[in-house]
């Protein structure tokens, strides 16, 4: 019944989403706790606490998306990740670290608490380090040269900063008083990897290679990119006025920096798929020739078209009843 | 010194990871139902003592979870990272099983985690009994997708190969594989043995402490009592367990067993040094003809042997004996211990209740809290170990599924990996025999913590 979709373009369309979901989602969470060091201990109570019901939830997305990588890419699967082998083996190292944290930070003996704090923040920036650094490595078409790994490292430093700053971005909806003035301060400082992130992989990605530089200045091509520099721009001017004024009486437009950091990322990301489609290993593989045969790719699409809307709706109901901003976290 | 070849190095790691993963889920499988039971008594009582029993073990499960999370997506990167083989051989089966787990299990789970843990005085008393309960469903979902695979690597069925690729052809063939529903239940059954452990063993522990709270004696009594019920379950469950293993997989058994020649009045071994070399077992301390008439219901039935398993040429096409062997028996040895400590437990409860338990009787409980995690891992390693050298019986090798990524790699992701475990391991048992120590002591519990009226259930995160 699936025969005359195109299952792989909807498979990579899936694989994109959720890897655009996962990174603004957990993209806060990591840059709440690598914010840590520059918090106070109270402070450090409510940032986890403006996550906490999340976080798990926010995680599944890097899951669902490695499992859709794996599920109907299962050979780009593969090529990506013993690439990646040591990256990953960081990141997963973060990832454990910076989850266990979570609990043990609230459960263990109080003399323990400053050492799993170090845990969280260390595994926050592991995480963010590793991936920036796959997300540079990807683009220079993931092989090894002093100059991939220089270019990856930079990455690596950007997206850490632009974790930075959507965490910070959200601490100023979910905090008040003073810990959202330091938010503020904060997004004021990391907005700047924001954008030198994107320009430099923006003045890179081009230069990978022929076809990618065609697909961006060739004629009538550019005329369809434009708007996407010109919309990142925007929002970093809108972001960069309303962090001056903010926070505002009566707490008005404390969402707008973190909703148009959403919408950067997404701009971002955008640009990326644009460019990289419909190769999912650089230059290498396309999405045709990677994907999983029809009838097993059919048989997911079902559950995912079913399941996906309920997820979705069931996340955004926790969202709903943790609305409004952070409260101390309590089992009751 | 020894090369360690990347091969080996990997399964060791993948070993690793797996065997650190399972604890948690294990645990939180049989709890979160648990925990459901604790909420509807406290629903349906109003007894304040099954509402401190749900929020001392809510925090155990929170904890619980979070290290089966984390361990968890270690899993789903190895599968690429060096396993590659795996995915692209069968990947058209695994694929879209792992796929319905992630969407019908883990977001469930997730979500609803955060409602039950943080939401009980932010949601209507119903919606938080149903997140409870919905966290629950999840888990058992988790691991009902997770052990269809895993049977089907085990027993496949219902797929074709095309130029050497698996090809579903028939779902509901793949997903009730033969062994799968002996597989299910075993596990299902492993995870609340190990939780009425725990529950009978942290409880015991508190009691010693003189802790003698309402909501202590309750929870000792439901872990005992939950224990003496999945024993004998779980026995009569391992054994159609261990006949299905004879059909499909008799190599396994002939290795669980030591038994090497294909033979009737095969003896059940209670000691025996298997050695592989000579393809003979030393030591060999056995009960004559019981192997024969466990398997085979008859002393004189015949038994398939490992040297069945050699090929002309000599290639080894069993599992190593010596670990399945020793697995099974650690494995069958605890439960024979947890049939002992349940049914003593019941008949001393019946006979004196819980405040006139033998002090000796709570320190043996308190050291097997966590004896199903011993259980548990012995009884994967035999059925793991004694799939090899297969990674897909009869389909795909381990060997041919590795991937070629350097050995000192390896070796390094590995150690690495091994020591956040360890410590991990050690924080966490530490932390939870912590949380009962403050609970014992009826210690005030740090700040926030604020008696509400009506549902009173306040303790906080902290």
């Amino acid at each position: 019944m699936f025969a005359s979709l195109d299952l792989p373009f909807i498979f990579a369309a899936l694989l994109g989403l959720s890897i655009l979901i996962y990174v603004v989602l957990d993209g806060f969470d990591l840059g709440v706790g690598i914010l840590f060091p520059f918090a106070t201990p109270d402070d450090r109570d409510t940032m986890v606490a403006s996550i906490g019901p999340f976080w798990d939830a926010n995680e599944t997305w890097l899951v669902l998306a490695i499992g859709l990588l794996l599920v109907a890419f299962p050979v780009a699967h593969g090529a990506i990740l013993t690439q990646l082998y040591l990256p990953v083996a960081v990141m997963l190292v973060g990832l454990i670290l910076r989850g266990v944290a979570f609990e043990f930070r609230a459960k263990a003996p109080l003399k323990h608490k400053r050492a799993w704090d170090g845990a969280f923040f260390t595994g926050s920036l592991m995480t963010g380090l590793s991936q920036g650094f796959m997300l540079g490595l990807y683009i220079m078409g993931l092989s090894y040269t002093w100059w991939h790994v220089g270019f990856a490292l930079i990455t690596a430093v950007f997206l850490t900063v632009a974790y930075s700053f959507i965490g910070a971005t959200w601490l100023i909806a979910k905090t008040e008083g003073p810990l959202q003035k330091k938010a503020v301060e904060w997004s004021q400082g990391g907005i700047w990897g924001v954008v030198l992130g994107m320009g430099a992989i923006s003045l890179a990605t081009p230069f990978v290679s022929q076809r990618i530089f065609d697909k961006w200045f060739g004629l009538p091509q550019i005329l369809y990119l434009s708007p996407l520099p010109a919309l990142s721009g925007l929002l970093v001017g809108l972001i960069w006025w309303k962090l001056r004024r903010l926070p505002m009486a009566g707490d008005r437009f404390a969402w707008v920096p973190f909703a148009a950091s959403i919408a950067l990322f997404v701009l971002g990301f955008a640009g990326m798929a644009y460019s990289f489609y419909p190769f999912i290993v650089p230059e290498a593989i396309t999405i045709y020739e990677a994907a999983s045969a029809p009838e097993s790719l059919a048989i997911i699409l079902v559950g995912t078209l079913i399941v996906l809307p309920t997820i979705l709706a069931y996340s955004i109901l926790s969202y709903w009843i943790f609305r409004g901003k952070a409260t101390p976290l309590r089992y009751d | 010194m020894v090369t360690m070849d990347t091969l080996l190095l990997s399964r060791i790691q993948f070993g690793a990871n797996i065997s650190f993963h399972i604890l948690f889920p294990t645990i939180t499988i049989a709890l979160g139902w648990v925990l459901l039971f604790f909420k509807l008594r406290f629903n349906a009582t109003r007894d304040r003592k099954w509402a401190e029993a749900y929020m001392f073990w809510v925090k155990v499960f929170a904890l619980t979870f979070a290290l089966g999370v984390v361990s968890g997506i270690t899993m789903s990167f190895q599968f690429g990272t060096n396993w590659p083989g795996f995915m692209e051989t069968v990947g058209n089966v695994a694929g879209p099983l792992l796929a319905y787990e992630v969407l019908t299990a883990f977001f469930l789970e997730a979500v609803f985690l955060g409602i039950m843990l943080f939401g009980a005085s932010r949601v209507p008393g119903w919606l938080h009994t149903l997140a409870t309960g919905l966290v629950a469903f999840g888990t058992t979902m988790s691991a009902f997708w997770i052990l269809v695979l895993n049977s089907w690597m085990h027993t496949p069925q219902g797929y074709e190969l095309r130029d050497g690729i698996v090809h579903a052809t028939d779902w509901w063939a793949i997903i009730f594989n033969p062994s799968m529903p002996y597989r299910l239940g075993h596990m299902l059954l492993a995870s609340g043995l190990t939780v009425a452990f725990l529950l009978a063993g942290i409880s015991a522990l508190r009691l010693l402490m003189n802790d003698r709270s309402a909501s202590v004696r309750s929870t000792f009594r439901v872990g005992v009592i939950l224990g003496a019920v999945l024993i004998p379950v779980q026995i009569l469950m391992g054994d159609m367990h261990g006949l299905n293993t004879l059909e499909h997989q008799p190599q396994k058994v002939a290795a669980m067993e030591g038994n090497w020649e294909t033979q009737g009045h095969v003896p059940l071994l209670l000691f025996a040094l298997p050695d592989e070399a000579a393809r003979t077992n030393h030591f060999e301390i056995g009960i004559p003809s019981l192997a024969s008439i466990i398997l085979k219901h008859d002393p004189a039935g015949i038994v398939p042997g490992l040297n069945d398993f050699v090929t002309a040429e000599g290639e080894v096409m069993h599992p190593p004996v010596a670990p399945v062997f020793w697995s099974f028996r650690i494995m069958v040895g605890v439960g024979m211990l947890m049939l002992l400590a349940s049914w003593t437990g019941a008949f001393l409860l019946w006979r004196r209740g819980v405040d006139a338990m033998p002090r000796l009787y709570l320190y043996g409980m308190s050291g097997l809290a966590f004896s199903g995690w011993i259980a548990t891992l012995a009884g994967w390693y035999t059925t793991e170990i004694g799939r090899q050298p297969w990674l897909v019986q009869g389909v795909l090798s381990t060997k041919a599924a590795v991937a070629d990524v350097p050995a000192p790699m390896v070796l390094t992701t590995l150690l690495v990996y091994l020591a956040v475990y360890a410590g991990l391991i050690l924080a966490y048992m530490g932390v939870i025999t912590y949380m009962a120590r403050k609970a014992a002591r009826g210690e005030p519990l740090p700040k926030d913590e604020r008696v509400k009226g009506g549902e009173a259930m306040a303790v906080p995160a902290e």
